[in-house]
């Protein structure tokens, strides 16, 4: 039984940005999906669906349309008509190219990978070769009046079908001509929007493309013939995305009522093997318009306005395995947007475009459990910090004693000194970084201070000593392997003795920093790390996995600790799984460093370290049931595992001193108010 | 019945003001019956038009000066008069839009109140008890004004009332604990002073109101221990000096503990008070209730919550209650009828139905005024009002020598000349109360001929008499019995549907009459198969289950110990849905009217008792049959506009079983029907015990939902497990 104070936090205004567009690689098994404020993000999908890298956004890059090359070239084209590479090693664009084309609108690649088309404002589609390194225009295809807003590539490469306002184009790829014009419906009189904008068009394999328009139908046609074979009215709005499976059996089109609309390659009667379009099934996840779907091998997945990826798993696609078949929603990134200065009580939130710094609050009455108590003293903003230059933030720390600030962005790392003094603030800028400092993946300052940990490219570490004067280079530590993956993880040990990373290739390096030596690689394990910390006391290192497993690991002895082995014996309790969020964040109690922490979106959970695992396969108890037992039955029963469910959907957890929690919640609530105004629904009775 | 209707809001009261201080000092009558003065304290005068709920006119004094009477509308010159700072008299008309700059002349007293009068001068009553008429105090604004009252003595209230164009001013006042009554006449000036009683232990009058009726001060007056007493004043008192008055106790309000407070009384129509601040009942402590009262059967009438807490500030105009609450000033519209016994007792018939038509036994004289009052032109006065009223009086009173013609005709014609002759009466407006009367007449005189000669039933024309839907059983008494006698069951139904006040010796009668009857005997009859489903039979419209609602699953579900018997036997099911009826059509429209008529169980109970065993599990058979149609529905009424509901049929099957239980008991023949009625009795109680659950649960529910008010910062204990 353990009792805490909470400080109960609902003022971090974090606001995910909405989904653009996405690309689903099926070989990698990989999603890659932009976001409005031209962030980019890739999950993996055999991986629990884990946020595997986060490319940072740009105020000038508006993405239109994302594009798989291989499983490890990624391009966007956007508004601002460039073409945007990305180095998937160092999470920044590689180069940009500018297609002169204005606002580029669509971009698709054949399925030899050799060629890419763009759609431009301007009414041109433009070829590019695609090289090793780079891309390159080849030409141009006849332009046509009205911009280019979807093109597909039949299989073959030698058509592309370009939708544009009120009409679809065939072309043909070696002479660049026109060779077919497919006029579409402006759909009926007096309608939302006279001109008819093809959304989205694909070219299939058999010369049939399927359009999506802003009035809301889907249609397929014959590409020879040009004429329409089958016209399915699936929306009163505007059908904004459209997706053919690998296969090409099944279409999956996205509207602006946040409805997702599956159409399947059936035959009507039974036995026979004519086969038509049918539309099958819908499902409304989605409170906005649907901007992005696609569909993989089991499921389909969507992400619009409303923000979040809805991966939702076809039953009869799937094998039963119940903790497959439900349906997913990713929300919140699976890092965390908050640090934590624990004897300040300060609290760090990290903004695309700025930092929040805040002193919690504080009361003082004491209370007994379920009691919320008065707050005498309020929680206070202390700072706002803007960033400079067009790109975002993508990490951020504070140290422990709440002096240092850092953050970084793709380009650059700020540093800043906090003096604060009763009620007075100061903010000092440090300006002479030493010149290895380029832009971090991950910041982390030491237990006391003193020492600053910038993971950078190539998997290097560097040690930046701190001090009021100056700030000074002291060490690089470089991985034994050689892998140049992203550090996405750093922990240093209470003692200063230890420096673990963890990089995207599942490497986790323990670094001594005394010796300012390579200490050890943990085994490799086939799951990303989300979370990791280490022990204050034993210097263990505890790693959590995004499949949901926690290893402990001896620094010292180079191996697994037996409490880890035990743990596996026993099986990480059944609940677990119930929850699809990884854990983000684990920490220790300071009163009480046998208890450690963890928590992900929908729970937090004590373990303590020092109690029996046994049991764990019986019930499990919620934090309510022992409540009603009777005293003699409670020790029995004690069990290592603890869970809070009350607090949801959480952002950060954190144990401060003298049994206090800081909980930052952000209810989705919160989140869908700051969201525009869905498209109006004639609902029954009003 | 008196009744509350939905009340609206006229507007709200000016924030910031006590508890005990509503911030309004008074509300008059203006120009139309749809205009209202309000008074606000402090500086404003606001005139509303009631319906529209919008302010007309509105005039505030200068700040640093107070308005310290309510604002009265002076029905001769259409001004309106007020007093500001006690002293000074302000006069002013629609069209003036400053206050500043109207009219004003210093007295050389401190006014009390303003009372005004239709059609003459207004009063205005002194703090200090004197009196004077507006024109002779505006003449000389500084004339010296006497002291009627002694020291220390305050007035608490006053009204005014018009007696033979006379004026007459009532007012109370309160002398350490004493109360004394003054009544003030004009022309002559007189002045009788009445000492009041206190109640003893501290009870004091808090609130009076006063009606003059018949050359008589009907005074009511509620004390703070929530008695309301009567006094009765009168206008021309015998003796001279100080007198005391009786009182007599009219009401006790139910005060559970301590006293009242804030509370006013106000009467209104037809013995009828209107009291805000006490509770309805001393169960609930809650004050805050308007409640209208009957005073002649000390019942509670109709009540409504007040939102907000009452200030105990009422007024009645035009037929709506003006209450401040809260924050706002409400009006309610409200309507009284006139009091009987049946309606204390909530017996009147139903009139749900038939809502539209006129209340039977009784003449509206408010539509009557009404339509005449809508064809006056707006600017007449009283005046012209009354001789209008005296005209139409007349015209009608030509009337009545034609029901005696009638009458006088009647005697000695044959059944079928009846027709002929009542025909010119008939065929007259049905809205003159002369019409009523002779009505009644007319059927007493053809039930005694009915009586008298045993040839002579002119059923055409009774039938058009009970049609009239003027006709009460009181009023002509042997009417239903002479249709039973003379086995006329159409004439008998449309009795038992017209008439509302059928005695349940009768009913019973008809009952016994309706179930002895054979089917066959009842073909050649013409009845009113309205209350009766027409989709007769095996009840397949009634069939489908709504809202996933299963009788029959309800019942399956029991801890019977033969669970499967009620599948095998379908007919001994209660709830078989193929269950036809025992009675014809015909002979169920009857019997529905019955089940319709309204009664009081203890003087039903004797004559049910009357009933032979057989006719009583033929009945009990038919309102099984009656509830399982209709309980298969979620609606609780079957279908056809005069059908039994399911309460009324429930009540008449516990009746029946309170009257016959141990005939019942020992009759072979009914322990099916009360082993079918005892196990339905079971589902009952297992479906309100489940509703029950849900209620509990639907409670927590909400007692969760507050809990989940969270702001952006808050600091909870939690303790883990």
């Amino acid at each position: 039984m353990v009792e805490f104070k909470v400080h109960r936090v609902r003022f971090f205004d974090y606001m995910p940005s909405g989904i653009r567009c996405m690309a689903f690689h099926s070989k990698a098994d990989r999603l890659a999906l932009a976001r409005l404020d031209g962030s980019v993000e890739i999950i993996n999908f055999s991986n629990n669906y884990f946020q595997e890298k986060v490319i940072p956004g740009n105020d000038s890059r508006s993405i239109e349309a994302i594009c798989w090359v291989g499983c490890d070239r990624l391009f966007t084209a956007g508004l601002n008509g460039e073409i945007v590479e990305f180095d998937l090693e160092r999470l920044c664009p590689k180069y940009t190219l500018d297609a002169f084309g204005g606002p580029i609108w669509t971009a698709a690649c054949n399925s030899e990978e050799t060629h890419f088309a763009f759609g431009c404002e301007d009414g041109s589609v433009k070829l590019f070769e695609i090289l090793p390194d780079k891309i390159q225009f080849e030409r141009n295809l006849d332009r046509q009046k009205g911009r280019i807003l979807s093109l597909s590539w039949h299989k073959s490469g030698t058509l592309i079908a370009a939708g544009s306002l009120d009409v679809i184009r065939v072309f043909d790829v070696k002479s660049g001509h026109s060779v077919q014009r497919i006029l579409v419906d402006k759909g009926p009189a007096g309608t939302h929007n006279k001109d008819c904008v093809v959304w989205n068009v694909a070219f299939l394999s058999d010369y049939t493309i399927v359009s999506g328009d802003s009035v809301g139908k889907v249609q397929i046609w014959d590409a020879n013939k040009g004429t329409l074979i089958k016209t399915h009215l699936v929306s009163k709005w505007d059908v904004l995305s459209l997706s053919v499976s690998e296969n090409e059996d099944s279409i999956v089109a996205g509207t602006s009522e946040g409805t997702v609309v599956q159409f399947q390659l059936l035959s009507p009667t039974i036995g026979d093997t004519e086969t038509q379009w049918i539309r099958t099934r819908t499902f409304k996840h989605h409170t906005h318009d649907v901007r992005a779907v696609t569909e993989t091998k089991t499921a389909v997945v969507s992400g619009g306005l409303d923000t979040q990826l809805v991966i939702c798993s076809l039953l009869d696609k799937v094998e039963v395995k119940p903790s497959e078949s439900v349906l997913r929603k990713v929300i919140f990134p699976h890092r965390t947007l908050v640090s934590c200065a624990k004897k300040p009580g300060l609290l760090l939130f990290q903004f695309p475009d700025q930092l929040e710094l805040w002193r919690l609050g504080g009361t003082d009455t004491v209370g007994k459990p379920g009691e919320s108590l008065p707050v005498t003293r309020k929680p206070e903003k202390l700072l706002q910090l803007k960033r400079k230059g067009d790109d975002h933030i993508c990490c951020s720390t504070i140290s422990e004693c709440g002096q240092w600030i850092a953050y970084s962005t793709v380009t650059s790392i700020r540093l800043y000194q906090l003096q604060c003094e009763s009620n007075n603030i100061s903010i000092t800028k440090v300006s002479k970084l030493p010149k290895v400092l380029r832009s971090a993946h991950q910041l982390q300052f030491s237990a006391d201070s003193s020492k600053l940990f910038v993971a950078s490219e190539q998997a290097t570490i560097h040690v930046i000593s701190l001090s009021r004067s100056e700030c000074k280079h002291v060490h690089t530590f470089k991985p034994k392997s050689g892998s140049s993956a992203p550090v996405h993880l750093l922990a240093a040990s209470a003692d200063g003795q230890w420096l673990t990373s963890a990089n995207r290739h599942c490497e986790i390096n323990v670094y001594n920093l005394k010796k300012l030596k390579h200490h050890c690689m943990l085994p490799v394990y086939n799951s990303l790390p989300s979370a990791m910390a280490i022990h204050p006391e034993t210097n263990n290192l505890l790693i959590a996995h995004a499949d949901q497993q926690i290893f402990e690991f001896s620094t010292v002895d180079k191996q697994y600790t037996d409490w880890s082995r035990k743990l596996h014996k026993e099986g990480f309790h059944k609940c677990r799984i119930k929850w699809h969020t990884p854990i983000t964040h684990i920490t220790f109690n300071p009163s009480a460093p046998s208890q450690v922490m963890l928590h992900d979106t929908y729970m937090f959970c004590i373990i303590d370290q020092s109690l029996p695992l046994d049991g764990l396969k019986a019930q499990f108890y919620s934090q309510l049931t022992p409540k009603d037992m009777s005293e003699t039955d409670r020790p029995s029963k004690t069990n290592a595992f603890k869970m809070c469910t009350k607090y949801q959907p959480l952002l950060h957890v954190n144990v401060l001193e003298d049994d206090w929690l800081v909980v930052v919640e952000r209810p989705l609530i919160d989140i869908h108010s700051q969201l525009p105004a869905p498209v109006r629904q004639k609902k029954f009775g009003t | 019945m008196a009744a509350l209707y939905e009340g609206f809001t006229l507007c709200g009261l000016a924030a910031g003001k006590s508890r005990e201080n509503s911030g309004l000092l008074g509300i008059e009558p203006g120009r139309d019956p749809d205009h209202v003065i309000v008074t606000g304290a402090g500086r404003t005068v606001t005139v509303y038009k009631v319906s529209d709920q919008k302010p007309l006119g509105s005039w505030a004094a200068k700040q640093g000066q107070a308005v310290t009477c309510p604002a009265v509308l002076h029905g001769q010159t259409g001004e309106y008069v007020a007093v500001q700072d006690s002293k000074v008299l302000r006069i002013w008309r629609d069209e003036d839009i400053n206050f500043e700059k109207v009219f004003k002349a210093t007295l050389s007293a401190a006014v009390s109140r303003i009372h005004a009068l239709p059609s003459l001068e207004p009063l205005v009553l002194f703090q200090r008890g004197a009196v004077r008429q507006l024109d002779a105090l505006l003449a000389a604004p500084q004339q010296a004004v006497e002291e009627v009252l002694s020291e220390d003595e305050v007035i608490r209230w006053s009204s005014c009332f018009l007696e033979a164009e006379q004026p007459l001013l009532l007012f109370s006042t309160e002398k350490s604990g004493e109360c004394f009554l003054y009544l003030q006449k004009l022309k002559p000036n007189v002045l009788h002073k009445y000492s009041i009683d206190s109640e003893g232990k501290g009870a004091c009058p808090i609130s009076f109101t006063a009606t003059l009726e018949n050359k008589c001060i009907t005074l009511m007056c509620l004390y703070s221990s929530g008695c309301v007493y009567k006094l009765l004043v009168s206008l021309h008192p015998s003796v001279e000096g100080e007198q005391h008055l009786p009182k007599s106790l009219l009401l006790k309000l139910p005060v559970s503990e301590g006293v009242l407070s804030r509370a006013a009384i106000t009467s209104l129509e037809e013995g009828h008070i209107a009291i805000v601040g006490s509770p309805h009942s001393a169960s609930t402590g809650d004050r805050d209730f308007l409640c209208i009262w009957n005073t002649n059967f000390q019942t509670l009438q109709a009540s409504k919550e007040l939102a907000g807490g009452a200030y105990g500030q009422l007024w009645c105009n035009a037929g709506k209650l003006y209450v401040t609450h809260g924050k706002v000033l409400t009006v309610l519209p409200y309507r009284c009828e006139m009091s009987s016994l049946a309606a204390a007792l909530g017996k009147l018939k139903q009139t749900s139905t038939q809502e539209v038509t006129l209340s039977p036994s009784e003449l509206n004289w408010n539509s009557l005024l009404h339509e005449e009052t809508a064809l006056q032109p707006r600017t007449g006065g009283a005046g012209m009002r009354t001789r209008n009223s005296k005209q139409s009086l007349t015209s009608q009173a030509t009337l009545s020598p034609t029901i005696n013609q009638v009458l006088e005709d009647l005697k000695g014609v044959s059944s079928e000349e009846v027709e002929e002759v009542l025909e010119p009466f008939l065929s007259c407006s049905p809205v003159s109360p002369q019409f009523q009367l002779g009505l009644s007449h007319i059927t007493v005189e053809l039930l005694k001929r009915c009586q008298a000669d045993p040839g002579f039933y002119p059923q055409t024309v009774l039938a058009r008499l009970a049609q009239t839907g003027r006709l009460s059983h009181s009023s002509c008494p042997g009417f239903l019995m002479l249709a039973l006698e003379k086995r006329d069951y159409f004439l008998a139904q449309l009795c038992l549907q017209q008439f509302p006040d059928v005695p349940e010796a009768v009913t019973c009668a008809c009952l016994k009459a309706f179930l002895s009857v054979a089917d066959a005997d009842l073909v050649p009859v013409n009845v009113d198969l309205e209350g009766v489903s027409l989709v007769d039979g095996p009840g397949h419209s009634l069939e489908g289950v709504q809202n996933g609602f299963s009788p029959v699953l309800l019942e399956e579900d029991g801890c019977d110990v033969q669970l499967a018997a009620p599948k095998l036997d379908q007919s001994s099911s209660w709830i078989d849905m193929s269950l036809t009826s025992p009675v014809g059509l015909k002979k169920s429209a009857l019997l529905n009217e019955i089940l319709r008529s309204s009664y009081s169980e203890s003087f039903l109970l004797p004559h049910l008792k009357d009933l032979s065993s057989r006719q009583v599990i033929l009945f009990l058979r038919y309102l099984q049959y009656l509830y399982v149609r209709s309980s298969g529905d979620v609606y609780t009424q079957l279908p056809g506009l005069r059908a039994p509901t399911v309460t009324q049929i429930m009540d008449w099957v516990s009746l029946l079983l309170d009257a016959h239980f141990t005939v019942l008991i020992m009759a072979p023949e009914a322990k099916g029907l009360l082993t079918q009625l005892h196990r339905f009795v079971r589902s009952q109680v297992r479906l309100y015990s489940e509703l029950g659950k849900i209620q509990g649960t639907l409670q927590e529910l909400g007692k969760i939902n507050k809990e989940q008010e969270i702001g952006l910062y808050s600091i909870e204990v939690i303790e883990l497990f």
